[in-house]
């Protein structure tokens, strides 16, 4: 029986970071931008504790940077922002690709484009999961829904990060980030996975030079290296896909939904069967590699550890905080075979419980209209 | 019987260090380059009898931390000696195993085949931040950047007066070669007024196109920076020099005492349509002037500032 602390009570931003500091991370460096400022500020109190180093940069871009130096030299290394922020991370986060290093970069997201708001969003998700930067390259994307998972996906998300030599995202939002719960900080006793790292540039002492880089002129070179990181992307989609279904045992339709939105549909697929229908909920964590394979055992009826025989559904309604971006994904799983629908709010705004579960309602009465266009 | 090959010296480098200012060359410098190829053919022949070859001496070869690899820089560039600089230093301060190169976006991308030490190789701009994140983590590393001028002193230069002023203890090597090299001769922050590029093709009016940028006179205004010299690859006595302020910019990170910078002025003869010889009078007479030459800031170790 593992000895369990009292949970205690923390923000998301503080778990996330106390998250990554118990993972091992000895390297963080960030500029402020609401709604993650307490990232960085856990971090200037807490690196000099464990022996890390806390850098505040001169901007995102800096940051993003720094981290490349430090992963490069052997350290578990993070950067967080929000939006705008991670906007300008883009082209180190592509450097870090090109050169497959691993860090962690968590993205509070907020409302865009432009300055945009300091409010919840989802609608980084394109950006997210299609690389974000130029070139053809991946990052594992983790959707936290709760502190506790603002918490434990920290130490995921290095772990994946060394596994694979890649850099990871988190993709939180501005509410996940600021709401406070109780989190069980030794849940899951972390035991850091401890990949070597040859590669790193420590000084090459009497070895041969160690080199981080991305640069290749030569176009069969290229070629070559992008084909052996999309080998390690597929390895990715086999080994990491991870999601959670929600009340799925017997449902007829499905909610899909990350982060807080999911939070939100749980509610409703609570509030739905109270009234008779059988919703359920598929909640993708990873982002990216999205968790396809699922729609497949529903829609094909082969089956699932999460479903156990549940019948074909009639349809999904992806909720979102945004216009429409993981309902693209959505779409492509369900490949037309069955409607997939649409709901969406954006600006900060969380969609409540009581319009969802209208438009659920909605669709259960068949007045939904084309799915494609169902939801504003 | 075979000598060291690494007394070995690629010829191509000698032709620079002794243009002597466009003099005729010295006899003591013939002589030099003499022995040198003596060496060579001793190793192609291998048949000069022992007593010959130990009456060689070799008075100049390849430092350790360079490798063999030709450059791939242009006939005339100074880049060539500036990385050679850089290996002597490394060197006589017994750092190669330690060092840590940051190359960055320009001719110089490619720098790290030349070095043998650890590198990786930075964004354009951001060597100084990538730097900072691995001196940070291993500080009993020799961390240095090698950037140019569009690198450092345009895109990168939020990067370069940040690292300084947060007093990182790392040494940027500067060249500043007045053009961006690589991209084929643009106008760059440190283009001379009035000088031709391919995009201030009239010459750099600074009605449009404002003015040149003066890197150590700038970063020597910030307090982090600790040791900040102006030096020109134009010929021995100059090199000669550029090789002390570089000594003395990795002994300021030895001594942990914060940041350096040596800046280098540099040729780029492919870009500015002249000769390599005609660089170096380029330099001497139109780059000198704008760009003068000389240490801007030392901290001694009481941390006084002249
Ligand atoms: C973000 C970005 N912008 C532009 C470029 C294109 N680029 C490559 S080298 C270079 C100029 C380098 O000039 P400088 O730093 O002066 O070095 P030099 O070639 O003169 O030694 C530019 C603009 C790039 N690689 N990345
Ligand atoms: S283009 Fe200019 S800076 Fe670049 S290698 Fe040639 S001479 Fe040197
Ligand atoms: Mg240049």
């Amino acid at each position: 029986m593992i000895n369990r602390p009292e949970p205690i009570l923390m923000k998301g931003n503080e778990a996330l970071a106390e998250g990554a500091i118990r993972a091992g991370c000895r390297f963080f460096a960030g500029y402020p931008i609401t709604p993650q400022n307490e990232i960085p500020e856990y971090m200037a109190r807490r690196m000099p504790e464990v022996g890390g180093v806390f850098v505040q940069a001169e901007s995102e871009v800096a940051a993003i940077n720094m981290v490349y130096g430090a992963a490069g030299a052997g350290v578990r290394a993070m950067t967080s922002s929000s939006s705008p922020g991670i906007s300008l991370k883009q082209e180190g986060i592509s450097y870090l690709a090109g050169a497959e290093l691993p860090a962690v970069i968590a993205n509070v997201v907020r409302g865009g484009p432009g300055l945009g708001g300091i409010q919840p969003a989802q609608s980084d998700y394109y950006q997210a999961t299609r690389g974000g930067g130029h070139g053809d390259y991946r990052t594992p994307v983790l959707a936290p829904a709760s502190v506790q998972e603002m918490y434990d996906f920290a130490g995921l998300a290095f772990d994946i990060a060394d596994r694979y030599r890649n850099p990871v995202l988190i993709l939180a939002d501005g509410a996940l980030g600021q709401m406070m719960e109780p989190v069980l900080l030794d849940a899951t006793p972390r035991e850091v996975l401890n990949v070597p790292k040859p590669w790193a540039t420590t000084g090459m002492k009497d070895r041969a030079q160690n080199l981080i880089n991305s640069i290749y002129l030569d176009p069969d070179e290229l070629e070559q290296h992008n084909l052996n990181i999309q080998k390690k992307y597929r390895r990715i989609e086999q080994q990491e896909v991870r999601y959670e279904i929600i009340l799925g045992d017997d449902a007829d339709f499905f909610l899909v939904a990350y982060g807080t939105t999911a939070r939100v549909c749980k509610d409703v697929a609570l509030k739905a069967r109270a009234k008779g229908m059988r919703v359920g909920l598929i909640r993708p964590i990873t982002l990216w590699p999205f968790p396809s394979q699922v729609f497949d055992d529903l829609l094909e009826g082969k089956g699932n550890r999460q479903l156990k025989g549940s019948p074909k559904p009639f349809g999904f309604l992806t909720v979102e905080m945004s216009f429409g971006q993981m309902v693209d994904d959505v779409r492509l799983s369900v490949n037309g075979r069955a409607p997939v629908y649409f709901y969406g709010r954006t600006g900060g705004i969380v969609p409540s419980p009581r319009e969802v579960l209208a438009e659920v309602e909605k669709i259960y009465a068949g007045g939904a209209g084309k799915p494609e266009k169902a939801g504003n | 019987m075979t000598l060291d090959p690494a007394s070995r010296v690629r010829l191509s480098l000698v032709p620079f260090t002794c243009l002597e200012g466009g003099k005729p060359m010295s006899d003591a410098t013939m002589a030099a380059i003499e022995r040198v190829e003596t060496v060579e053919a001793f190793n192609r022949k291998g048949s000069l009898d022992q007593a010959s070859a130990s009456l060689m001496e070799v008075v100049f070869s390849r430092p350790a931390s360079m490798t063999d690899t030709p450059f791939h820089y242009c006939p005339g560039c100074t880049h060539g000696i500036a990385h050679r600089l850089i290996a002597e230093a490394l060197d006589e301060l017994g750092v190669r195993e330690r060092a840590i190169g940051l190359a960055s976006v320009g001719c110089s991308v490619f720098s790290y085949r030349y070095f043998k030490c650890d590198f990786q190789q930075a964004a354009h701009g951001r060597a100084p931040a990538v730097a900072t994140g691995i001196k940070r983590c291993l500080p009993d590393s020799v961390v240095f950047t090698y950037q140019g001028d569009g690198d450092l002193a345009s895109i990168g230069m939020a990067e370069i007066v940040h690292a300084a002023a947060r007093g990182e203890n790392i040494t940027v090597v500067f060249i500043n070669n007045a053009i961006y090299g690589m991209t084929g001769g643009q106008m760059a922050p440190t283009t001379l007024v009035n000088q031709k590029t391919t995009t201030s093709p009239n010459g750099r009016d600074p009605k449009a196109y404002g003015y040149p940028i003066r890197m150590s006179e700038l970063l020597s205004t910030v307090e982090g920076a600790s040791y900040i010299a102006r030096v020109a690859l134009i010929n021995p006595a100059e090199v000669r020099k550029a090789k002390k302020a570089l000594l003395k910019a990795f002994q300021t990170q030895l001594d942990g005492k914060g940041f350096s910078m040596v800046e280098m002025l540099s040729s780029c003869p492919t870009n500015w349509g002249v000769s390599a010889k005609e660089a170096m009078d380029w330099i001497k007479e139109r780059m000198i002037p704008v760009y003068p030459l000389g240490e801007f800031k030392v901290r001694d170790d009481e941390g006084v500032i002249s």
